[in-house]
């Protein structure tokens, strides 16, 4: 079957594809007009219930934990998998490295890269940091956070050299980091098992002010949780991926 | 459901955000079509990131700043990183 | 209005789709799986969106202040992270595919017999 075959055929494919789910998304409410009971419901008795004025991290974090679990065990497999993958190539590679890298240099990084990336290290990090520790209050989480966490650790990468990177997060560690992210999640879940609730229900204290650092109880725990295991998890990613690129460069200098 | 009968706590008139909504999500839509057609992988990671910011002014606008924070650090951030890192080892073995 | 940002989910999804059955490589099919998912982002923000309403943050707001519906925000948010780790084992399995066969071309591998 020749590509334009191909294309023919899913031009007539797709436009019949397009065709259903048009009509379909034309037999929605229309934008604007939510009709749905369950949103409502939740915006009338979040900040009652869970003293978090972050109406979306208390969804994710108390009233949907169960999804949050399994979308961080997404994460927490992806980057596994990717270790996988990648290692079990390295071992060919090696023994090949000396060949592949004769006769290549290293273009130095620029003084700007290197200084912009510096300075915005420490800003990313602290960043990190609060937004992972504010989910119950603001625009916040332990998501969002843990990304930013995880830049702030590249730049060191953009900063410097691959070496560097590497001594600052060593594999090890970052491992044990995300599994105690993810670990930390489950337990807080099954801690309130043993209290007798339900599974991830809220046990500590809900604080007296919504939307203070210190309130909504285990919502602020799982977000650090998350925080943690998701900057491991992308850490881990970049750094498999440098040392796919960088291993050569390495050995030759 | 017409505008005028809709209570809202915005400063600026309901249709101006109409118009908002419809600017970016015009854009976005033109956006989607650039990365497609963007055939060079190296290239493609740039308008990417392009796409990523107009998709986190997107969600913004949506009224979703948690979405526009994960968007904007994954879009403008890991992706670039991780794709270009993927192509500068494909590039590498190929030599 | 009311219609329309559905009609731009559809596009991109479309768009996407092209970009995948022609593509000559495998990064540039990834890339264009990314903005296939995207679509979806902007279908679940469409779907609850409230005209007039804030974001669900009562931060500074006075409580029951009308607001769009937080639910699809926290499915949205988690999904934008996870496509970026799935991403990635794609990319991984692109890497290994290169190194096994010499060629990041889809419609090459297709015809591997390897």
């Amino acid at each position: 079957m020749t590509p334009a075959q191909r294309r023919w055929i899913f031009l007539v494919a797709g436009a019949g594809l397009v065709a259903f789910y048009l009509w379909g998304l034309t037999g929605l409410p229309g934008f604007g007009n939510y009709p749905g009971p369950y949103g409502t419901a939740i915006l009338r008795v979040a900040v009652a219930q869970t003293q978090a004025t972050g109406v979306v991290s208390a969804v994710n974090f108390d009233y949907r934990g169960f999804d949050t679990v399994g979308e961080e065990f997404i994460l927490f497999t992806a980057a596994a998998g990717m270790a996988v993958v990648l290692r079990h190539l390295r071992g060919e590679r090696d023994r090949s490295a000396l060949d592949e890298a004769a006769g290549r240099d290293v273009p130095a990084t620029s003084g700007a890269v290197r200084m912009v990336a510096l300075l915005f290290t420490g800003p990313a990090v602290v960043m990190g940091w609060w937004l992972a520790s504010h989910a119950q209050a603001s625009p916040s989480g332990g998501f969002q956070g843990g990304v930013v966490l995880a830049t702030g650790f590249v730049l060191v990468y953009l900063a410097g050299e691959f070496l560097v990177f590497k001594r600052f997060s060593p594999v090890d560690l970052t491992d044990v980091v995300e599994a105690v992210g993810a670990a930390g999640f489950v337990a807080t879940g099954l801690t309130a098992v043993f209290l007798g609730m339900p599974y991830l229900k809220d046990f500590l204290p809900l604080g007296q002010y919504p939307g203070a650092v210190s309130s909504s109880g285990t919502i602020a725990l799982i977000s650090f949780f998350v925080g943690l295991e998701v900057a491991a998890a992308f850490i881990l990613i970049v750094g498999e991926l440098l040392d796919q690129t960088l291993l050569v460069r390495h050995r030759e200098a | 459901m017409s505008v005028a009968s809709v209570h809202t706590p915005y400063t600026v008139p309901l249709a101006m955000m109409d118009v908002l909504q419809v600017t970016v999500l015009l854009l976005v839509a033109a956006a989607a079509t650039g990365v497609v057609l963007t055939r060079q992988p190296a290239r493609q990671v740039v308008v990417l990131s392009v796409y990523g910011v107009l998709l986190a002014v997107l969600f913004l606008v949506f009224q979703a700043p948690d979405v526009t924070l994960s968007e904007l650090t994954i879009g403008a951030v890991v992706l670039p990183i991780i794709l270009l890192l993927t192509l500068a080892k494909v590039r590498k073995r190929e030599e | 209005m009311a219609v329309f940002p559905f009609v731009v989910v559809v596009w991109i999804l479309g768009v996407g789709l092209y970009g995948i059955v022609t593509s000559r490589h495998l990064v540039h099919l990834i890339v264009c799986l990314i903005v296939v998912q995207s679509s979806t982002y902007v279908l679940l923000l469409g779907v609850g969106y409230v005209t007039g309403a804030v974001a669900p943050y009562y931060f500074d707001v006075p409580d029951h202040t009308p607001a769009v519906d937080p639910v699809v925000q926290a499915l949205a948010l988690t999904d934008v992270v996870v496509e970026a780790a799935v991403t990635a084992l794609l990319l991984s399995f692109a890497i290994q595919a290169h190194k096994r066969f010499g060629t990041l071309d889809p419609q090459e591998l297709a015809s591997l017999k390897g």
